[in-house]
């Protein structure tokens, strides 16, 4: 398929998890916020660390308020990763390869953008209204991967959304658990307290990690619930089973299961084996924080490396320049 | 509750496709009338409403800036259909074949022979002068010697009640995906009448559209792509659904790359020959090499390519010389010259200012003339004589005199109506008519169906959709 057209399949699909990550977030983040000691500050700035745009938050907000924080995430048009930008860009993504994708996927995709802007021109919502949102939006994004899921060929295009997909979510799960260990508990005291565990089952519900942590551990741990979602092989959202699935993407793209034959495929690699014998009291020794930090550089390597590897004309127009020599 | 009442539908001074001048329902509207007077007002305007809605929600839109954040509309679609009877379709037909064949004879002399100009049936000058004349196709053939691959002609109906062509697109005439879309719409809002009435279908167009690419080249499953200036481009909506339902590749000029003369189009899995391209870009941005120097849209070389015969560009560079309005009026000797036939769809009769005598009756008589600019498209640089101020008709006579090639005048013609709903009400509201024609190897085919432009403004005659005008959907009975 064209490679430019692969670029906006991966990005489409990227930038509709990130929008349903950032529903899950919020309306977790709210749930949460019923339940604890009203602190504006201590409860909603995680959020927007969480996502990487603090130093943009703090450039247009003099301070945090949590109905500052929820329009800056949600409907901020300054904001290029809030909800109403994510839907927006990966609806014109979908527009721009509406010849790669289905009637039913189109639609719906194009139904979340109705939605999103609807809301976004309603003035001074309430909590309900809002609530209410992030759950259709949630509900709105499952309800397009299952349209994917049912009406698109495994092709070359399947695959490359696929990726996008897998590529955003290890790096949503990974800044969801590194807030909760820097940011959500100040003192060390409060391992283990009450407080400690209404974050910790908050945190699980953002990634709706939840009820399947509870299956296989049942007890609420820290580092239980650290090793479920980076290293467990079977939850869906776990950093490592993203990487697993999404290696198998690759490799189809590549045509090679043995060794590598593109970059991406090399680094994705690497990254991981090195979680596949990863041991969680050794990354908790280490240091949680550094080692998710790292892992999200090393998913941003991915990305440029996909990009490299199958999305950018270079090689043809150095090819094309050379042969004219 | 209430049903629909025409008592006091207004079919006065017009021609109206519904009703004859005794405001009597006419014979291919029957059936449609009887089930639309089982109705409510109230009902119709609910299946409008939903109508409305299913635009948006197939995303049935175009941009009106150029910006992704810029106001996207719909191109309204009223849901009372205008309806054509067999007879008046296959004359309609046989006259879009005669004039097609004769443009495609016309263009392939201009570029060669120029056997119309020695025997003075138009003036060089004339053809020269045209900013679509392309100087590098003198002396080139286009693969089976076909030019005008997809034609949308204008045709608009008198008072007289006879079909007149008001201009010809042969450069990328647009609007098909709404003629497509709209069957689709309708087939819902109308169900049991499709059954009844004997519609013919149009849902082939793309098929038939794909098939005519791939008969322009020899080759077994030669490679198809649509190319499209883009996603703000106001017609993506429709490049990237003809793609989409042909199974052919959007490309735009950045996916594509020519080596040693030939095209390739850059995916995932490196380079792949490209064999037919329907562009819908135009002439002066498909190629920076050779045309417009700036421009992004194209692909440096395509133009090299398309005279070494390794590529088909659709529809070939250069045919909009015939689009041009001045040119258009010479159609009626170009028919006869080519064909030795008598045009059997009229021309608007036009009078060229750049000739003496037409131009001294048109500034005399600019109050009552529709004065185009021949070059412009879209509803624009133009004049509405009987609608304008002394003024304006001022400066259009200035512009005239100062660049008398560049107008053309025609009498105004008071388009046809038909019934159209508007604020709880129907009334008539003026349309025109643009048909699709496709040239292959197998000849010239006209789809049973085309794009009904309507005025929405009350007393407007301008449908452009760019001028706020709206759609219909044309159905055209098998008896």
């Amino acid at each position: 398929m064209l490679g430019r057209v692969a670029n906006t399949i991966y990005w489409m699909n990227r930038y509709l998890e990130r929008a349903e990550n950032y529903a899950r977030f919020m309306d977790v983040n709210y749930n949460l916020s019923l339940e604890l000691p009203p602190n504006e500050v201590e409860q909603w700035q995680p959020l927007v660390l969480i996502t990487g745009d603090w130093e943009l938050y703090e450039s247009l907000y003099p301070k945090v308020e949590k109905s500052k924080v929820i329009y800056f995430l949600t409907f901020d048009k300054e904001n290029p990763n809030s909800i109403f930008n994510c839907i927006s860009n990966a609806r014109e993504n979908a527009r721009a390869v509406r010849a790669e994708i289905t009637k039913e996927v189109w639609e719906q995709i194009n139904a979340l953008y109705y939605l999103v802007k609807g809301a976004a021109a309603k003035k001074n919502q309430t909590d309900k209204e809002l609530r209410r949102f992030f759950t259709d939006i949630k509900n709105g994004c499952q309800l397009v991967y299952g349209m994917y899921y049912a009406t698109i060929s495994r092709n070359d295009g399947w695959h490359f959304a696929k990726l996008g997909q897998l590529i955003e979510r290890a790096d949503k799960t990974s800044r969801v658990l590194d807030a909760k260990y820097h940011l959500l508990l100040k003192s060390p005291k409060l391992v283990g307290s009450s407080l400690d565990l209404i974050q910790w089952a908050a945190l699980l519900k953002s990634v709706s990690a939840y009820d399947m942590y509870r299956k296989k551990n049942g007890k609420l741990t820290s580092s239980g619930i650290a090793e479920f979602l980076i290293l467990d092989t079977e939850f869906p959202r776990s950093i490592l089973a993203c990487l697993l699935s999404a290696e198998r993407c690759l490799i189809t793209l590549s045509g090679s299961s043995v060794g590598f034959s593109n970059i991406a495929q090399k680094k994705l690699g690497v990254l991981k084996s090195q979680l596949e014998y990863a041991d969680i009291n050794d990354i908790i020794a280490e240091g949680m924080h550094e080692y998710l930090d790292d892992i999200q550089g090393k998913l941003n390597d991915i990305s440029s490396a996909i990009y490299n590897s199958f999305f950018s004309i270079e090689p043809y127009i150095q090819q094309q320049s050379q042969s004219q020599l | 509750m209430p049903k629909l009442d025409f008592s006091a539908y207004d079919t006065k001074g017009f021609y109206d496709e519904m009703f004859d001048e005794n405001n009597n329902v006419r014979p291919n509207y029957k059936l449609f009338a009887e089930r639309l007077q089982s109705l409510s007002q109230k009902k119709l305007n609910t299946l409008q409403h939903a109508t409305d809605r299913a635009q948006l929600s197939l995303g049935m839109t175009f941009n009106v800036y150029s910006d992704n954040q810029g106001v996207e509309r719909i191109l309204h679609l009223d849901i009372i259909p205008r309806i054509i009877g067999s007879d008046e379709w296959t004359q309609l037909e046989k006259g879009l074949q005669q004039r097609i064949k004769a443009l495609n004879l016309f263009i392939q002399d201009i570029y060669n022979d120029q056997k119309v100009i020695k025997d003075k049936i138009i003036p060089k000058e004339m053809i020269l002068s045209s900013a679509s004349y392309l100087k590098e196709l003198e002396g080139f053939k286009p693969p089976k010697d076909i030019w005008c691959h997809i034609t949308g002609s204008d045709l608009i109906k008198g008072g007289d009640g006879q079909y007149y062509v008001l201009e010809d697109n042969l450069r990328c005439p647009s609007g098909v995906s709404y003629m497509l879309e709209n069957r689709e719409i309708l087939k819902r809002t109308f169900p049991e009448l499709f059954e009844q009435l004997d519609v013919k279908p149009v849902y082939n167009y793309t098929h038939t559209l794909r098939d005519t690419l791939e008969s322009l080249v020899d080759i077994d499953k030669p490679t198809v792509v649509v190319m499209t200036p883009g996603m703000y481009n106001s017609a993506y909506f429709e490049h990237s659904y003809l793609a989409q339902q042909m199974g052919a590749e959007l490309v735009e000029g950045r996916d594509l790359v020519v080596k040693n003369d030939i095209v390739y189009m850059i995916t995932t899995n490196g380079l792949k020959r490209v064999d037919v391209i329907y562009r819908r870009v135009d002439d002066d941005f498909i190629d920076p090499e050779v045309f417009n120097k700036k421009s992004l849209l194209g692909t440096p070389g395509l133009f090299r390519a398309y005279l070494k015969g390794n590529v088909v560009l659709v529809n070939a560079p250069g045919t909009g010389v015939v689009d041009d309005k001045a040119v258009y009026a010479y159609i009626p000797r170009i028919i006869k010259y080519y064909l030795g036939e008598d045009m059997i769809l009229p021309n608007v009769k036009t009078y060229i200012c750049d000739e003496e005598s037409d131009r001294k009756y048109v500034i005399e008589n600019i109050d009552k003339l529709v004065v185009k600019q021949t070059d412009a498209s879209g509803g624009y640089g133009m004049l509405i004589g009987p609608k304008s101020t002394k003024k304006e008709q001022e400066e259009f006579i200035a512009k005239i005199k100062a660049k008398p090639r560049n107008y053309i005048a025609q009498p105004m013609i008071n388009l046809s109506r038909v019934p159209t709903i508007a604020d709880n009400t129907i009334e008539g509201r003026h349309v025109d008519l643009r048909p699709y024609a496709l040239y292959g190897d197998e000849g010239i085919k006209i789809i049973p169906g085309a794009l009904t432009r309507v005025a929405l403004e009350k007393g407007s005659i301008v449908v452009n959709s760019s001028q706020g005008g709206g759609s219909k959907d044309t159905w055209v009975l098998n008896s």
